[in-house]
């Protein structure tokens, strides 16, 4: 049976589509089939980030309608091998989502796969609440900022009322916190809010913590989720935050201001 | 199920009683007026009955239609009037509003205070009707997040936080053990004796009974501490715990 996790926040532009790539990029890494669906009907990104849009023939929203099947409209990952995406459709919008349709693309895809990754679209509306309904597990993806942490606790509100799990009166999904743009010079100035203020005023568990890094704009612009970037301080993140996630315990990374080396000084970096 | 596509419920709902002492339209309707601008909110489209029984001398029907109409452009709505059944009017089946029974309802005077000698001849009452209530208590034991509401007809008791644009509202008293960053309204139903215990305060509102207080205020009192607001001679009072 497989696992749904849904990455969400509820804000747009925190990193749901990038952390979505890197995780389930990096579950595939551990050996489990995974698929990541683009639940962003009209805004698709996910192709772009996994840099495989030139090959998007069929969607989401055509196997929903079924005007092709499963195995048309599945990318299969050219780096990763079991990582498949289905990319969400450019021209239709959130409505041609319905929870039947959903539901039977899931219960399709769960037999093949291991882990099922929904990358979600921002807001509360029906394109979010699609992307959560089935999961076991959210992924809460939040920037250390106000409006963010806000909206994230009312994402985490929707996943206990209008989740399937919860209308169905069973054990309520898993949540895990991801904090992406973590940039510990401004959480030192005071100018953003710090892991203990953003884990105080959520109370879910940590998953992981991502630093702000060029490496981040880098992959997106590449095609190539930053998880393979092993060189990255983002990417060695997300490896941790994947390895958490699959039960391990791993000491938190990249919370601390880095001093600037004396070379690095005298040459005024 | 329902056959004929309704229901027939009963339901009580608070109302506001205007009192006249003595018939004066003028009088009435320029207190009225001035009671409302003091309150707007409280008194839009509020529910009103007007209760004649105190009057001493009798009151004309053409007047009692002309107060309605008064009352009703003053932005009330007036669901019914009331008279001493000893004392019925000749013309009581003629009006245009119901007439509705004595009660035995028990009356908080919220008119501010007033000397005696200009105390106006109308006096608007909040009348609570009395009813029996089981007192259910409703325990919570996840937070309760950004834009959820959770209504208690009894006290209610959380277990955890009350996040930030969270509401929660009880008939009787809260209590949160946890962080307070939300909305909490105790006494919705108009119990002057709920109060509001928590963790720790650092609330955007707290209100007992309609009387409220805004986090502005309550960071100069009790603030990230663990506190009790309760209600003492009609202004909030926060104590820290």
């Amino acid at each position: 049976m497989a696992k749904i996790i849904v990455v969400t926040s509820g804000k747009g532009g925190v990193g749901k589509t990038t952390s979505s790539a890197a995780i389930g990029t990096g579950i595939a890494l551990k050996g489990h089939k995974t698929v990541i669906i683009d639940f962003d009907v009209g805004l698709r990104n996910l192709d772009l980030i996994m840099g495989c849009e030139r090959r998007v023939v069929y969607d989401f929203v055509n196997v929903i309608n079924k005007e092709a099947t499963l195995s048309q409209a599945l990318i299969k990952d050219k780096r990763t091998p079991g990582l498949f995406i289905l990319p969400a459709s450019q021209t239709r919008d959130k409505d041609a989502l319905t929870t039947e349709g959903v539901q039977e693309v899931l219960e399709d895809l769960a037999k093949e796969f291991d882990y099922i990754i929904c990358d979600s679209p921002a807001g509360i509306e029906r394109g979010a609440q699609m992307a959560l309904y089935f999961a076991d597990a959210a992924i809460v993806v939040t920037n250390p900022e106000v409006s963010s942490v806000r909206d994230s606790d009312r994402i985490l509100g929707i996943l206990q009322s209008k989740s399937k799990r919860a209308e169905d009166g069973r054990e309520p999904i898993e949540e895990y916190l991801l904090l992406t743009r973590y940039h510990p010079e401004r959480v030192a100035l005071g100018e953003m809010l710090s892991v203990s203020d953003v884990e105080d005023i959520l109370a879910i568990p940590l998953i992981g913590v991502i630093p702000e890094s060029e490496a981040v704009l880098k992959a997106s612009n590449q095609g190539a989720p930053v998880i393979l970037d092993v060189e990255s301080e983002a990417g060695q993140a997300y490896i941790d935050a994947v390895d958490r996630l699959m039960g391990e315990e791993r000491p938190l990374r990249f919370l601390e201001v880095q001093k600037k080396s004396f070379i690095k000084r005298l040459l005024g970096g | 199920m329902t056959d004929s596509g309704f229901r027939l419920k009963g339901s009580v709902v608070t109302t506001v009683l205007l009192e006249i002492q003595t018939f004066s339209l003028d009088d009435i309707v320029f207190h009225l007026k001035e009671k409302i601008d003091q309150v707007p909110h409280f008194f839009n489209q509020a529910p009103i009955i007007i209760d004649i029984s105190k009057m001493k001398r009798g009151i004309r029907i053409e007047e009692f239609e002309t107060l309605i109409q008064s009352v009703s452009s003053l932005g009330l709505g007036v669901i019914g009037w009331r008279c001493d059944p000893e004392n019925l009017p000749a013309w009581k089946s003629s009006v245009t509003i119901p007439l509705l029974p004595a009660s035995k309802a028990r009356s908080i005077d919220t008119s501010p205070v007033i000397k005696k000698e200009e105390c106006p001849d109308v006096v608007v009452k909040t009348v609570i009707e009395e009813r029996l209530v089981p007192q259910t208590t409703k325990v919570i034991t996840k937070p309760i997040r950004s834009g959820q509401q959770v209504y208690s007809e009894g006290d209610l008791i959380v277990l955890t936080q009350v996040s930030a644009g969270a509401e929660v509202l009880a008939d009787g008293n809260i209590h949160v053990y946890g962080a307070l960053r939300g909305r909490a309204l105790a006494g919705v139903k108009g119990d002057v004796e709920a109060r509001i215990f928590c963790k720790s305060m650092e609330a955007e509102l707290v209100s007992i009974a309609g009387n409220f207080m805004l986090s502005d205020t309550l960071q100069d009192i009790v603030w990230k501490e663990s506190a009790q607001v309760l209600l003492v001679d009609d202004s909030l009072e926060i104590v820290p715990l």
